[in-house]
């Protein structure tokens, strides 16, 4: 159970997927104009992720992973289809979509019209199939936990946009240089939020302690590969909130 | 005669500057700011991104007159997925260090807008040649950013370049180090990436005004 409140709020707040891995950011940048569409579109990708991320999870238990297809039979236990991932994660991905697709269009045609094209785009929004290999790559244990995540990383992600939307809206009257105007002012915002959520780093371990996620920085990390070069398993998680200042 | 007529040319170097995918479209932003801690990071994405989008172009300008209308962005993330498992292959054979490194975000080259943006805006209209090309100058736009952007972040934010310390030794404080410089590890984490591409907007859209968005 504390396992499954502990991913709730790391998704959320300390992975969270605009500010940690800018997972989503075209359509992050592109919606947030008005706050009404962003809560929109932040609502469709918490659907898409919830429901996504699971059944991609199924996939790669029982058919992508290395020895999954054990269960066919004791001679197919060799098999590692992993490279498969991509095709098969964004083919459920867009069928999902469109399943989505569909239902809005039938319960909330207003909803439908306002999202335009940018309800198809999820299919190829970053952080949907982003969510599916970044579920993959941590190795996420069940399938509750699973659904956990595809939740939890929607949530953070209408957090952002639903955040970025209400500031634009406030900063159409503010006395932004030209150049800076719309996109520029944007990231830069984008960015100071981003600084702002590194503060929930120390949410999960009380502020004193050493943080619960202790991945070795990019550059360290090379050269532990050098060693291990053999061994397929990965003990460590690939995060890239874990770049940080090399100890001197 | 000139290898390229002016058109064609300028399929390739509008991209770079005035037409840049990141700064002016928007597109392929995710992969632009999460990779670019390291320079040789930085460089080998753009050099995936050039392969897969201008293959991709090529092949979804060949088939462009025999692609149903309802199922192409299905038939364009069969070309794009297949593209990238080739180069995540390759990247796991050759480099592996850095197809660690780069992890999940080879595998979001598929979803990476420029690509899906310059297939659905060119490559279904436009001819083979012609198609290769928009690729590639697209590709080179989006690779030229992400080297300007990985480059300073790494020289702040590590003192290195592609590896090699350039400022001096940190721990024993020759070089740049004896004056008391320190390195700014915040620029290794990932918000500096987001104010360094405002800043590199900054930049561009004051030398032409003609960019500038009206409020």
């Amino acid at each position: 159970m504390l396992e499954h409140v502990e991913l709730f709020f790391k998704s959320i707040f300390i992975d969270n997927m605009v500010f940690a891995t800018f997972l989503g950011m075209c359509s992050y940048l592109a919606v947030s104009k008005k706050v009404t569409t962003a809560v929109g579109l932040g609502a469709a990708v918490i659907f898409v992720l919830a429901v996504t991320v699971p059944l991609n999870w199924l996939l790669d238990q029982y058919l992508l992973r290395d020895g999954a297809l054990a269960w066919l039979g004791p001679e197919y236990a060799d098999y590692n289809l992993s490279f498969l991932s991509f095709i098969l994660f964004i083919a459920t991905i867009a069928t999902m979509v469109q399943l989505v697709e569909i239902v809005v269009e039938k319960f909330s045609p207003a909803l439908y019209n306002s999202l335009g094209i940018f309800l198809p785009l999820i299919a190829v929004n970053c952080a949907i199939l982003g969510g599916s290999l970044f579920m993959q790559a941590r190795e996420i244990p069940s399938l509750g936990l699973a659904f956990n995540y595809g939740l939890s990383s929607g949530i953070g992600w209408f957090l952002a946009i639903l955040a970025i939307a209400a500031i634009r809206e406030k900063i159409r009257y503010s006395n932004v240089p030209p150049p800076l105007r719309g996109l520029g002012i944007t990231f830069i915002i984008t960015g100071l939020m981003a600084i702002g959520f590194m503060s929930f780093g120390g949410m999960l371990t009380g502020g004193d302690e050493v943080p619960v996620v202790p991945e070795p920085t990019t550059v360290q990390k090379t050269e532990k590969e050098e060693l291990k070069l053999d061994k397929e398993q990965e003990e460590t998680v690939v995060s890239f909130n874990s770049i940080t200042k090399e100890k001197e | 005669m000139a290898l390229l007529s002016k058109k064609d040319a300028n399929l390739i170097l509008d991209p770079l500057a005035d037409n840049n995918p990141i700064t002016i479209q928007v597109l392929g932003i995710c992969s632009a700011l999460a990779i670019t801690a390291e320079l040789k990071a930085s460089i080998v994405m753009a050099l995936s991104v050039i392969f897969v989008l201008g293959l991709g172009n090529v092949v979804i300008s060949l088939m462009r007159n025999i692609i149903p209308s309802k199922i192409r962005i299905i038939v364009q993330l069969v070309v794009v997925a297949a593209l990238v498992i080739v180069v995540d292959q390759v990247l796991k054979a050759f480099a592996y260090q850095l197809s660690k490194t780069l992890a999940v975000f080879v595998g979001l080259i598929i979803t990476n807008c420029i690509i899906m943006g310059r297939f659905e805006a060119f490559a279904l209209g436009n001819g083979v040649k012609r198609s290769f090309l928009d690729g590639i100058g697209n590709a080179a736009g989006y690779g030229i950013i992400l080297i300007i952007v990985g480059f300073f972040r790494e020289l702040l934010g590590s003192g290195t370049l592609l590896g090699i310390a350039v400022l001096g030794d940190p721990i024993a404080k020759t070089g740049l180090y004896s004056f008391g410089y320190e390195n700014n590890g915040f620029m290794l984490l990932s918000p500096m990436a987001l104010i360094v591409v405002g800043l590199l907007i900054w930049v561009q859209r004051s030398r032409n005004s003609a960019l500038i968005e009206e409020n």
